[in-house]
This record gives structure tokens, C-alpha cells and sequence, in this order.
């Protein structure tokens, strides 16, 4: 299972870049291999403001809906209107094409208490 | 996580060996999908795939009062089975309300094979059980049966490579029992996917090498092992029902919209009053299928349904179809509105869309 090493990670299985003081934000491989044929994607609104940890997005498979959480706390400044008409992006390429969302982080020092690829490696087994 | 009451089927290894990722499904653990649900959907629409349906329930009832007996315990009409022959029909209880959706099949003059839901064996065998009279016997036979579900447009040139030129697959809704090298096979020209295609029962010990050769000779006609999530989507883009979901003892089966199973000219079978009743009087809400009218979130069991800012119903199965690429699903709506053309609104996470009752089935092959 791919696990870049320069990302953070959530235990709820999403993971984020850092871009100065945004954060892009999307689900790892290991959740998307989960969920399998992901088919909607409910965007966050720009403008919104989320809690770390606060449900934010959903993304559906053919089975079921999952609720996707903001790593850490900020503005949604930017949503990937691509998983709008293609959603399968997300499983196609999860950590690139794939992201959901770019946060502007209330904190960038926040980062600081999500998983690094080692330990998340490590949560996924 | 393992839970010891989870009761597998003889192909479980099998399923893990393929990688399946396994879910409870009532007191079973099953696969739900080897790779992708889409791909597997596609595979039975396309070309072939084959399910596990080991879980399901077979039990056999036999006597000369047998088929006089059966009639009084189910909605459709066992006198019309010739041997060899099956039929869907309904067990109620008193009120109407439906225990179970099964299907019954005269294996012999005065013996019966009914193959049912795997969540409500006990269930139906503990009514039937209590309702039976001496002179007729009953076996629960579940566990000496393993089961394969094999569907698609291309199954009946599989079974001809597998059986030989020679032998003929029963007729539509009609079962063989046939002895292949010394063992036993039961087959029926049946399914739950909308496509031809058979379900064979065999002893659970023979369950391995069925699979195996029915995958290893499907290759050739580019067979998949499929799940429950690929089973769920086939079936409700035919929009049959899903027992647990769609039909339950709170709901009859005219509610349902499948009188056509229950036979009103028997003058004795247990539920028949209140379902006379449902036919003369009509129902209160029945249970129709819709399609979403733009694309958004796929709708899901228990979401609910409205029209002119008034609660009419409620989803029981919902899907995005991977036939048509669109949400649908099916709902018990109440009656004045349960008509098809019949615009409604499917509430999702607090916000509605827009959905159209259609006719049965979801899916058409073009």
C-alpha cells in the first residue's frame, strides 16, 4: 500500500500536504482500496470553517457513505471540482488527481499532532 | 473483531485465497466483492459471474398431504407445479405480513424443495414446523448444501462446456436433478440478477471443486467470482425485492406490489383474509422504484421521501445503478402518490432531490 513519506496522516485515513500555510487534503490509498469504486463525492463549500476532527465532506461507494474530517483546523479556501464529474479519481490517484479539498490552517503548527507515513504505516498494519 | 456465532460457508477459504473482503451478513460472513463491485456488475451483464449462495436455505417437505399442506401455508399455488418445476411465493404470518420470499419447487410427486432466504431459515422452519401435520415430513437441509448462483448472457455456453453438448439446461424457473461422475447436482434455471443463468445446489462437500471448475472453465467466457455488493445492485436495478430491506412482517405483499404471487382463488392459506382485504380495500403505501433525476448522492435505505413539502414515504434499498450511472433505489410511498411518472423528493443529509417513480423493472437490456 502506497504511503508517501512527505504527507501527514489521520487515524480516520485521510492524509495532508502542507503548502505553506494551506493544507491539501485528501483520503490515503489504504482508504480508498477500502471503500473501492468510489462513485460521489459531497464537496465542502468554500468559505466554511471546520474543526480538526469535524466531519466535512463524504465520499460514497457503491456501498455506503463515509464521512471524511478535517486533519486540523482552518477555511476551506479551495474544493477539486474534478471529483464532481469523476469521482473515480479518487481511486485512481488518491494522493494526487484525487485530493478533495485545501484548507487555510487556523494553526500550521497543528500539523504537528497528525501521524507521519511511519506511524501511519504502522496503524494500517 | 471475529465473532465465533459467524456461521461460514464451505467456500470460505476460497474466498479469502481470492481476496475477497468479507462482511457479516445475518449470522454469515460473505463476500461482498472480490475487486470491484462495478466490475462484477458489469461481468453478469456482459459476459458471466458466479456467486457463493451456500448461506441460502433449503428445505425439503415430503407426503402425500405434502402439496395440500404447502398450499395452505403459502400465498402461491403448489398445485400448478408440475415435477420438476418451482415457483415464487410468500409465507405469512396471520396478519399478512411476510415472513419470508422463497421459491418452491416439486422435486418429486408428493416431495417439495423450498430454497429461502439464509437470514430466515430457522425462522421458516420453526412456523412451518409448528403448522406441520404428521402425515407430511419436514427437513431443515441447509447445511448439507452448497449453492452457486451462476449468471450472465454467456452461462448457458459455460454449462454446455462443463456438462457437455448432450445435456439440456432446465427451462426457465424449472429445476433438473442430475448425476454427474456419481454426484449429485440440483439445477435450476433461476436467478437474481435480471440475466439467464442457473442456480446449482450440491453437497456442501463437493463445494471446492464446483467452484473451481466453474471458474476455471468460465475463463474462457470471462467468468468472475462476484459478491453481495454486485448481487444488491443487479437485483434492484430489476427492482426484486430484498428480504430484510424491502419486504419485512410489517409490510404484505400486495403492499409490495407482488400480488401477482398470491393466489386468492385457494380458499385457505394463512394471511389470505387480510390479504383479500389489501386487494378489495387497497393498502395504505406501497413499495415502488424511482430513479434520481440528476445526478447527486446515490439514495440509501431509510433516507426519507416527499412531495409538496409532506413526508410520503420512506427509501428501503437505494444504489447507484452501475447500468444506467444514476441513483436509484426503491420506497414505500403512500398510496395516493405511488404512481410512475410521480415526481418526489429524496431527502439526503438534510437536502432534496429530485427523483421519478418509474415501472419495474429499473433496467432494461438494450
Amino acid at each position: 500500500m502506497n504511503v508517501p513519506d512527505d504527507l501527514f496522516y489521520t487515524a480516520t485515513h485521510e492524509w495532508l500536504r502542507q503548502e505553506g500555510e494551506n493544507a491539501r487534503v485528501g483520503i490515503t490509498d489504504h482508504a480508498q482500496a477500502e471503500l473501492t469504486d468510489v462513485v460521489y463525492v459531497e464537496l465542502p463549500k468554500v468559505g466554511a470553517h471546520a474543526e480538526a476532527g469535524g466531519q466535512i465532506a463524504v465520499v460514497e461507494s457503491v456501498k455506503a457513505a463515509s464521512d471524511i474530517y478535517a486533519p486540523v483546523k482552518g477555511t476551506v479556501v479551495e474544493v477539486n471540482r474534478a471529483l464532481e464529474g469523476n469521482p473515480a479519481l479518487i481511486n485512481t490517484d488518491p494522493f494526487g488527481d484525487g485530493w478533495i479539498f485545501v484548507l487555510k490552517m487556523d494553526a500550521p503548527n497543528d500539523v504537528k499532532q497528525l501521524k507521519d507515513a511511519a506511524a501511519y504505516r504502522n496503524a494500517i498494519g | 473483531m471475529s465473532d465465533p456465532a459467524q456461521k461460514k460457508t464451505p467456500l470460505y477459504n476460497e474466498h479469502v485465497r481470492l481476496g475477497a473482503k468479507m462482511i457479516p451478513f445475518g449470522d454469515w460472513i460473505m463476500p461482498v466483492q472480490y475487486s470491484s463491485i462495478l466490475d462484477e456488475h458489469r461481468a453478469v451483464r456482459n459476459s458471466a459471474g458466479v456467486f457463493d449462495i451456500s448461506h441460502m436455505g433449503q428445505l425439503v417437505t415430503a407426503g402425500p398431504a405434502a402439496g395440500a399442506w404447502l398450499n395452505e401455508m403459502l400465498t402461491n399455488n403448489t398445485e400448478k407445479l408440475e415435477v420438476g418445476t418451482g415457483q415464487y411465493t410468500f409465507l405469512l404470518n396471520e396478519s399478512g405480513g411476510i415472513i419470508d420470499d422463497l421459491i418452491v419447487y416439486r422435486t418429486a410427486p408428493e416431495e417439495f424443495l423450498l430454497v429461502v432466504n439464509a437470514a430466515r431459515t430457522d425462522e421458516d422452519f420453526t412456523w412451518l414446523e409448528r403448522h406441520r401435520p404428521n402425515n407430511v415430513s419436514l427437513s431443515n437441509r441447509s447445511a448439507d448444501y452448497g449453492g452457486l448462483a451462476i449468471q450472465g448472457p454467456r452461462v448457458v455456453d459455460l454449462f454446455h462446456v462443463i456438462l457437455g453438448d448432450n445435456v439440456d439446461l432446465p427451462p426457465r424457473n424449472a429445476i433438473v436433478d442430475l448425476l454427474r461422475n456419481g454426484r449429485q447436482f440440483l439445477i435450476a434455471r433461476t436467478g437474481y440478477t435480471g440475466e439467464d443463468g442457473v442456480e446449482v445446489f450440491f453437497p456442501a462437500k463437493d463445494a471446492t471443486r464446483v467452484w473451481k471448475e466453474v471458474l476455471d472453465k468460465g475463463k474462457a467466457f470471462d467468468i468472475r467470482p462476484c459478491g453481495l455488493g454486485a448481487r444488491d445492485t443487479l437485483r434492484l436495478e430489476m427492482c426484486y425485492p430484498l428480504n430484510g430491506s424491502d419486504l419485512s412482517p410489517e409490510h404484505n405483499p400486495i403492499e409490495a406490489g407482488l400480488g401477482f404471487f398470491v393466489d386468492l382463488k385457494k380458499t385457505k392459506f394463512i394471511g389470505r383474509e387480510e390479504m383479500a382485504k389489501a386487494k378489495e380495500g387497497g393498502v395504505t403505501s406501497r413499495l415502488v422504484p424511482f430513479r434520481m433525476k440528476s445526478k447527486g448522492p446515490p439514495p440509501r435505505p431509510h433516507y426519507s421521501v416527499w412531495r409538496d413539502g409532506e413526508q410520503i414515504g420512506e427509501v428501503t434499498s437505494g444504489t447507484l445503478s452501475p447500468s444506467l450511472n444514476e441513483g436509484i433505489g426503491m420506497a414505500y410511498i403512500a398510496a395516493p402518490h405511488a404512481r410512475a411518472d410521480t415526481e418526489i423528493e429524496v431527502e439526503i443529509r438534510g437536502q432534496r432531490f429530485l427523483a421519478t417513480i418509474e415501472k419495474k423493472p429499473l433496467y432494461k437490456k438494450s
